[in-house]
């Protein structure tokens, strides 16, 4: 369950919309070798979990004869870092083409296992083609791009429009408006929560990300972990504490059978989560078909519009990969081709620019949201999201070893500033083991 | 209660000294033994109660007991054509794994626990510590340098990567050695050689049949770790078509927590109790031999 909880990217959002400049990256410019590997043909290997990837991989071949997509799930999230990793190391059996998470790309990035794709060609998408967030996370510092992005998960506030309106609870704008929401529900209901929560990495990731924090940064092999004196860190922490010391939150983790259940009977009124939601909601969620609302993300100063990211993926292509120009330009399909709407029908949510502001997506009428146009939330979501985001260039490691630490804190037997001392005492003693040069 | 003829101490009649055939009660352990049933017995009736379900009810309703729908030949229906019945594909390749894999070891430790037990050889000590040493030695732990072996030889993501390691039962071949060594008179081996039957027709013939037991123990030890296997397969095999059950169910399991993935709980609960149906059935089935091979082994000289 945890690849949702990986969160994107260092974000440097904020772009100015100009949907026109894209125009200028059609045509003349392609770089032939990888036109040639396409007239070639081949049989390119693909690893992802990601179930639109198959439309793709058939639209793909329907167009390119001779190209044989082999699309190949090896697992979900670790076990499918597990596998390439194995892979990497024994440098044999490579797939050409990898699904990595945008929080994984650092460790990939550092460990000089992923290829550059900017001898492909690929710097023709460095402005304006994709949202900062995940263009920023597939660049990692800007030297060098190392992955094509695939889609984006902006967060919004996702609520059930019927238990609110139940209860008559305003929809909350701001955080502070957001615990009085939670307190009116325990009080209004036994079994009804705003939210629920039970320690999640990247739940909290995107939260302190959107406060501002920057408690993680890289340079070269310097690695700082400030969980302790980071002030957005500090401010979602005490912020966040009565909301485990008074019960405001349902303690049931996410991804379970028990949390579709609660998000279908309504004792769950509201999640803050990525873009990607409404497909998970509508295969999952039945029930809640007509009662559910997007709303923008709660703001810590009523007027702003701060948001960040959670989620999300890139394709790229491993180090000593066979087949990497056909590789590169099944990515190209993906991530900016044709392939993008193919993969919007799908119920995926876009990464780039020209897409998140067409009319077509924006004006798109969800009948699970009961006829709400949810893309012009959404969208404008990601426009917002806040800048200087990094992640750990070992983040997969730090949120395996949340629950250890800060996630005692969910079960009372610590404060939450306690269980963040520790997780960045454990992950400064890691950062070290694995050779990187901690600050203090 | 009449008077204590039989002691001086007590005016009451003591009871019966407790014995082999009329074991004493105990109220604790009978306590402990009540919980370990429901402990184990609870999450069985959970997945046979919760397989009747629609994956909607199952959101919706107590799990410890009926919905009001009885979904279950839907979702057994589904759970083999779901996917373009791949189900059935990782139910045919579990059972080429035990078959060939667990099969396979079982062979290797008779015929390897028969020789150490009953044939002298130089460096027989060090083949002792051989395999007590592996013994000790958690598969986890090899998983990975076996990975990177078999990827030099080019054997990774084949159903060899399984088969080959899962040969290996140093815990196996230790059980079959001792067996051995217990149940087979030397008396009856010398008197067999003795009537002139050669080695190969004494071990089948005269020692196999005692061994039958041991066999019969060796073999379900290695079918259930077989079957139930995770960890090798995983690091192994990238193709969904190689996929035994518990990872394919591991798969389908996931698929609520992905992006855009389609939540299937109740496919995973119904294809985890289709499951352990077999495993189930072979147990019932070799019971008996299990039953004897356990005392068996303990009863002799």
């Amino acid at each position: 369950m945890k690849q949702l909880t990986g969160r994107t990217c260092t974000g440097t959002a904020a772009f100015a919309i100009s949907a026109l400049a894209l125009s200028a990256c059609g045509g003349s410019e392609e770089t032939t070798e990888t036109d040639a590997a396409l007239e070639e043909g081949g049989t390119i290997t693909v690893w992802a979990w990601e179930p639109t990837l198959e439309q793709v991989a058939e639209a793909f071949e329907a167009e390119n004869e001779g190209v044989t997509v082999d699309l190949v799930n090896v697992g979900t999230g670790d076990e499918h870092y597990t596998n390439l990793q194995n892979a990497m190391r024994a440098g044999s059996g490579l797939p050409d083409v990898a699904q990595v998470e945008y929080f994984a790309i650092p460790q990939y990035i550092l460990g000089e296992s992923l290829m550059d794709l900017s001898e492909f060609g690929a710097d023709e998408y460095a402005e304006d083609t994709f949202t900062d967030g995940p263009w920023g996370s597939v660049t990692f510092g800007g030297e060098g791009i190392y992955g094509i992005p695939m889609d984006s998960g902006p967060i919004a506030l996702f609520y059930n429009e019927d238990v609110f309106d139940e209860h008559g609870v305003e929809v909350p704008e701001t955080w502070e408006e957001y615990e009085e929401a939670a307190r009116q529900f325990r009080e209004a209901d036994d079994d009804v929560y705003i939210t629920s929560d039970q320690g999640d990495a990247g739940q909290v990731t995107t939260m302190v990300w959107q406060a501002g924090g920057t408690p993680f940064s890289t340079e070269g092999t310097d690695v700082t972990v400030n969980l302790t004196e980071d002030e957005g860190t500090a401010q979602w922490a005490e912020y966040w504490q009565p909301f485990i010391d008074d019960e405001l939150i349902m303690p049931v983790a996410g991804w379970t059978d028990e949390w579709y259940q609660a998000l279908g009977d309504g004792s769950i009124a509201s999640l803050t989560i990525g873009a990607w939601m409404p497909a998970n909601l509508e295969s999952a969620v039945p029930d809640g078909e007509g009662s559910w609302r997007v709303a923008p993300l709660p703001q810590w100063e009523a007027g702003d519009s701060q948001t960040a990211e959670q989620g999300g993926s890139s394709l790229a292509i491993p180090e000593g990969a066979e087949n990497a120009e056909l590789a590169y330009e099944f990515m190209e399909f993906a991530g900016v081709g044709d392939g993008v709407q193919e993969r919007l029908d799908a119920g995926a949510f876009p990464a780039t620019l020209e897409d998140l502001q067409s009319d077509d997506f924006i004006n798109r009428e969800y009948e699970y949201f009961g006829g709400q146009q949810i893309n012009q939330v959404l969208s404008e979501s990601a426009q917002n999201v806040a800048e200087g985001w990094e992640y750990l260039p070992f983040q997969g490691y730090a949120h395996s070893v949340f629950n250890d630490t800060v996630g005692q804190a969910y079960e009372g037997q610590a404060t939450l500033e306690e269980g963040l001392s520790d997780w960045e005492d454990d992950l400064e003693a890691y950062g070290r083991d694995q050779g990187f040069d901690i600050a203090e | 209660m009449s008077g204590g003829l039989i002691t001086l101490r007590s005016t009451r009649r003591p009871k019966t000294p407790p014995s082999v055939l009329r074991p004493a009660k105990s109220r604790l352990l009978t306590v402990l033994i009540g919980l370990m049933v429901v402990y184990s017995v609870v999450p069985l009736i959970w997945l046979v109660i919760n397989a009747t379900k629609s994956q909607q009810s199952l959101l919706s309703s107590f799990g410890l007991w009926f919905a009001d729908d009885f979904s279950l030949v839907d979702n057994v229906v589904e759970t083999l054509t779901y996917d373009d019945g791949i189900f059935l594909r990782w139910l045919s390749n579990t059972m080429l794994y035990v078959i060939a894999g667990a099969g396979g070891a079982t062979i290797l430790a008779v015929l390897g626990g028969y020789a150490l037990a009953k044939f002298d050889f130089v460096g027989k000590p060090a083949v002792f510590a051989v395999v007590i040493g592996a013994v000790a030695v958690p598969g986890t732990a090899l998983a990975v340098p076996t990975f990177l072996m078999f990827s030099e030889m080019g054997l990774t993501n084949t159903p060899w990567a399984v088969i080959i390691p899962t040969l290996i039962s140093p815990f196996g071949l230790y059980l079959m050695w001792i067996f051995c060594a217990d149940s087979i008179p030397r008396d009856l081996m010398e008197a067999a050689r003795i009537d002139g039957a050669n080695e190969l027709r004494l071990f089948l013939q005269v020692c196999l049949p005692l061994l039958k037991p041991g066999i019969v123990t060796v073999a379900l030890f290695n079918m259930v770790a077989t079957w139930n296997n995770y960890f090798l397969p995983l690091i192994m095999l990238r193709n969904e078509n190689l996929y035994p059950l518990t990872l394919g169910l591991t798969a389908w399991n996931r698929q609520a927590s992905t992006i855009g993935g389609e939540a299937i709980f109740h496919l995973v609960i119904t294809g985890a109790l289709l499951t352990i149906i077999p495993l189930i059935v072979v147990f019932l089935l070799l019971q008996r031999y299990w039953q004897s091979g356990l005392s068996l082994g303990s009863t002799k000289e």
